[in-house]
């Protein structure tokens, strides 16, 4: 299986390649098109800015490559994050993918969010031997708001989308390379997807 | 619902891990990568990587062992001591590290903390906070708790958060080593002064202490190494406990 993970100089990459090296899979780290629509997998990470993290995909043009793909894709985070149309943080226009817009965190809660948290309303395949009310590690300051593309839903002040799926494309808010076992069941099943 | 997290710090000499009391007179405690597996596989939620040799001796932190605790290990973890520079950084973490934590280089130079959260995002940079009360105040202190500075504990920690900082560690000198539990009175202060989770470090004996960090104190994490280390306490047997207790934990 050729598993491509996106390159665009946004987040930490290495942990998603150990961990899927420790799942037993090779994942080739790239930013090159020909690669990436040719994968059987893709996975777009990233942590950091929305708008410097879209700018970076606008430079390479994997902003318009993305939405196209038609291979099963899992963002991660800030991956997540910009798949959706916009984000409040800088103001950034994002994939269109997920019809949602990202909000901040409101201050009456600790900001960023860090730690492990319950996921609940687990749906689809991505959840494969995954029990409802698993933990999952989850490091972030902005947040999407439930909508009609939710398939898994946490609490910080109020429900909100850790996971959501559209046609080919998933997404998780959570971190599966460092959410220890469960984590690992959850790239296991996109990739057997 | 988000849960309090446990975190086991291996502090690193010479790419072996150590623990001492009040930071000297430093013991032993095993291999840090066999620790982080076992740590990672029996209940704890992150694990932190102080080199406490860094400060001193101007040392780089251990790229090499991040690297092979990043391939070995499922949980996130931070890696602290002697990173002076935004290049320090992106070395650690392209060697896998989840998040970096910075002390005395954050004192000397505050900026550090605007430039790495701009660079990396405020989500990876930890700022570890070593302090004393002195004649009625909590002063930081640098260089492994050994230099006193006439900064206030509370100033810097709104500082650090304006700065970009994503978490603040805080340890108490004075709780260091005691076992005698964390200094719950500071750590409320300072949960209630900022809004970045804070992670206490400093006299974890027992569970009642952890209980107390989490519900006095009011903590996001709490942060042990020798009792941990030593076995006396089980991290599973001490989640039990915390659950019983209604403070919310991953098990």
């Amino acid at each position: 299986m050729n598993i491509a993970i996106i390159d665009y100089g946004a987040g930490n990459i290495q942990s998603l390649k150990f961990a899927l090296n420790r799942l037993g899979y090779e994942a080739i780290v790239t930013k090159s098109a020909t690669v990436i629509k040719n994968a059987d997998k893709v996975i777009f990470p990233g942590v950091g800015h929305a708008s410097s993290a879209m700018d970076k995909l606008k430079a390479t043009k994997l902003d318009v490559l993305i939405p196209a793909l038609k291979q099963p894709v899992l963002g991660i985070c800030l991956g997540m994050q910009l798949m959706c149309n916009y984000s409040e943080e800088g103001n950034t226009k994002g994939l269109g993918i997920f019809d949602a817009k990202v909000k901040r965190f409101p201050n009456t809660v600790k900001v960023p969010q860090i730690g492990w948290n319950e996921i609940t309303n687990l749906e689809g395949a991505l959840f494969k031997n995954i029990r409802e009310n698993e933990f999952m590690y989850l490091v972030h300051s902005y947040y999407v708001p439930l909508n009609s593309t939710t398939v898994a839903k946490a609490t910080y002040y109020k429900l909100y989308s850790v996971a959501m799926q559209k046609d080919n494309f998933y997404g998780v808010q959570f971190h599966p390379e460092k959410s220890s076992a469960a984590g690992e069941q959850l790239l296991k099943n996109f990739l057997k997807i | 619902m988000l849960t309090k997290r446990i975190i086991p710090c291996l502090d690193i000499k010479n790419g072996r891990t150590v623990k001492g009391v009040n930071f000297l007179n430093l013991r032993d405690a095993g291999n840090p990568i066999e620790l982080a597996e076992m740590y990672a596989n029996n209940g704890a939620d992150e694990l932190v990587f102080l080199d406490i040799t860094a400060t001193e001796q101007k040392r780089k932190t251990l790229a090499a062992l991040v690297k092979k605790v990043a391939e070995k290990i499922n949980i996130p973890f931070t890696v602290g001591g002697g990173i002076t520079s935004v290049e320090d950084v992106e070395v650690l973490l392209n060697s896998g590290a989840d998040k970096v934590s910075i002390n005395s280089s954050a004192v000397k130079n505050p900026n550090l903390i605007n430039q790495l959260a701009t660079k990396f995002g405020n989500q990876c940079i930890v700022v570890a906070i070593d302090a004393k009360k002195i004649k009625n105040e909590w002063l930081v202190h640098l260089v492994g708790g050994k230099v006193p500075t006439t900064i206030n504990l509370f100033d810097w920690a709104k500082e650090v958060e304006r700065r970009g900082a994503g978490e603040i560690l805080f340890t108490s000198m004075d709780n260091d080593g005691t076992k005698n539990g964390f200094s719950n009175t500071a750590l409320a202060t300072l949960s209630t002064l900022v809004n970045i989770p804070i992670i206490a470090s400093g006299g974890a004996g027992n569970t009642l202490h952890f209980i107390d960090v989490f519900t006095k104190g009011k903590a996001d994490a709490a942060l042990a190494a020798s009792v941990f280390h030593f076995k006396e306490i089980e991290i599973k047997v001490l989640k039990k406990q915390l659950r019983k207790n209604n403070i919310p934990v991953r098990i």
